[in-house]
């Protein structure tokens, strides 16, 4: 089967890769790019922990193929600080325990990053409809709503 | 999960994507892939050739014509539907889309994949055979348009025949209609659901309980003669682990009533 080159660029960096049309995006970037931050919770669309924003669109990054990437600019997780400076989204992040284990909350960042960048002062049911597509195990939502709504203005 | 292997073509144009789905039998169409990529995740389809329509132009847009008709591209996504000032000339339209999933299957899912992928538990193949959608399939031979009675063929199955597309979905002008639904969580999949018009004559049409919409034409919208209408369907709907087909049955009847009062009051 052939190998299609694409050019994406991933917080703010280019790359071209050959990729199988069969490829997943979350694959490219964590297997291709060993950008490891995004991750593969379900596999099936329903839990969000590999949300990515593409073109400014928020999606989740194993519902789509690299190869639909080509041209594209993507935003992980990693893209969100500035070096070692956390966004303030971040820091509520920190300061509201608003994770346990960890492992949803590159997608519920990279949510609540794509509601506030559409929406910057949004009411609680607007927060809770933005992040209706991820799944926490751990938090029950409580803290996370917290630190969303902390720096929402 | 690593997909079977699958070639990718991304045409320019509906007419280079028409070329190539016909030129081979295993090509399919991939709209937004929220329920494609996962079918085939599952294994439970594998094409050959992917067919991307994602950047034909020509499937996207909503238009209002002056008599109130919408025609809305296959490749409308629901945020797109949501956000649209011409789409709410028909409010369930925006109404109903939004509570499909969430952002991110909204932000890709489309109009045309959702009634080409006529799952059962869909949103809107009840909701569009209820207000009178007509769909416009386009193939080597030109364009036809057929409505959701022809359209909806069986679980995954469309009057969408090998080498054709769906190209846009039209929609009469109207606004008593109504949709009720029960659902795993909040903008889950559908257990039931039911929508209901009341522009034309009344139409109500529930989901979940068949292969394709069950539409029911009540002599009037007031609830007993709704009942009734759904009682004389004889529904035989499947059970599983969400719902016997006992209950399934009881919401159907439940939830068209609700459709329709919801109709009525607009
Ligand atoms: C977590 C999750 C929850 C969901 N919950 C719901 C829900 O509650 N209600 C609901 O209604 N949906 C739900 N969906 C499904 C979602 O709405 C899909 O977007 C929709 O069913 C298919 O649209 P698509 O654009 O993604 O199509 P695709 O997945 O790309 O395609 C689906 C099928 O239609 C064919 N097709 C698509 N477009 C065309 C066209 N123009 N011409 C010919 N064939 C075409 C494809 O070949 C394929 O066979 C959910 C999806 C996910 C991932
Ligand atoms: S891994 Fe993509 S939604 Fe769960
Ligand atoms: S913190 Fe563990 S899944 Fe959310």
């Amino acid at each position: 089967m052939s190998d299609h080159p694409i050019t994406v660029t991933v917080n703010g960096v280019e790359y071209e890769r050959q990729v199988e049309a069969r490829k997943l995006l979350i694959h490219f970037v964590r297997d291709d790019l060993d950008l490891t931050g995004s991750h593969i919770g379900c596999d099936t669309g329903n839990c969000g922990a590999c949300s990515m924003i593409v073109n400014g669109t928020l999606v989740k990054s194993c519902m789509m193929l690299a190869v639909q990437a080509d041209g594209a600019t993507v935003e992980t997780v990693e893209g969100l600080a500035d070096g070692e400076e956390l966004t303030p989204l971040q820091k509520s992040f920190s300061e509201h325990h608003a994770l346990q284990c960890g492992y949803c909350t590159p997608g519920m960042l990279m949510s609540a990053t794509a509601l506030l960048r559409e929406n910057p002062s949004p009411s609680e049911d607007e927060i809770k409809k933005a992040l209706q597509g991820n799944l926490c195990r751990c938090t029950g939502y409580w803290n996370i709503f917290e630190a969303v709504k902390a720096v929402a203005r | 999960m690593l997909l079977r292997e699958v070639e990718y073509a991304k045409p320019a144009s509906v007419a280079d994507a028409l070329g190539v789905l016909a030129q081979n039998d295993g090509a399919r169409a991939l709209a937004g892939g929220q329920t494609l990529i996962n079918v085939m995740k599952a294994r439970a389809a594998s094409p050959d050739v992917l067919v991307d329509l994602n950047g034909l132009d020509e499937l996207k847009g909503i238009e209002l014509a002056g008599d109130g008709t919408l025609t809305i591209g296959a490749m409308t996504t629901y945020t797109e539907l949501m956000a649209s000032a011409e789409a709410k000339a028909r409010p369930i339209l925006g109404e109903v889309v939004s509570t499909i999933a969430d952002v991110q299957v909204r932000n890709r899912g489309t109009i045309g994949g959702n009634v080409c992928a006529s799952d059962p538990t869909n949103h809107l193949p009840p909701l569009m055979a209820a207000i009178g959608a007509r769909f416009t399939i386009a193939g080597a031979n030109g364009e036809r348009e057929v409505g959701a009675d022809e359209f909806f063929l069986g679980v995954y199955m469309t009057a969408v025949g090998v080498g054709e597309l769906l190209t846009k979905i039209t929609i009469p002008a109207g606004k008593h209609d109504g949709f009720a639904a029960v659902t795993l969580g909040v903008d889950g999949t559908c257990i039931a659901n039911a929508a209901a018009s009341l522009d034309g004559s009344l139409r109500i049409a529930l989901g979940c309980v068949d292969a394709v919409p069950v539409v029911l034409e009540p002599a009037s919208a007031d609830e007993a003669a709704v009942r009734e209408a759904v009682r004389g369907a004889a529904l035989d709907p499947p059970s599983d682990v969400h719902a016997t087909a006992e209950y399934r049955t009881h919401l159907a009847e439940v939830l068209a009533v609700r459709a329709a009062r919801q109709a009525q009051e607009r």
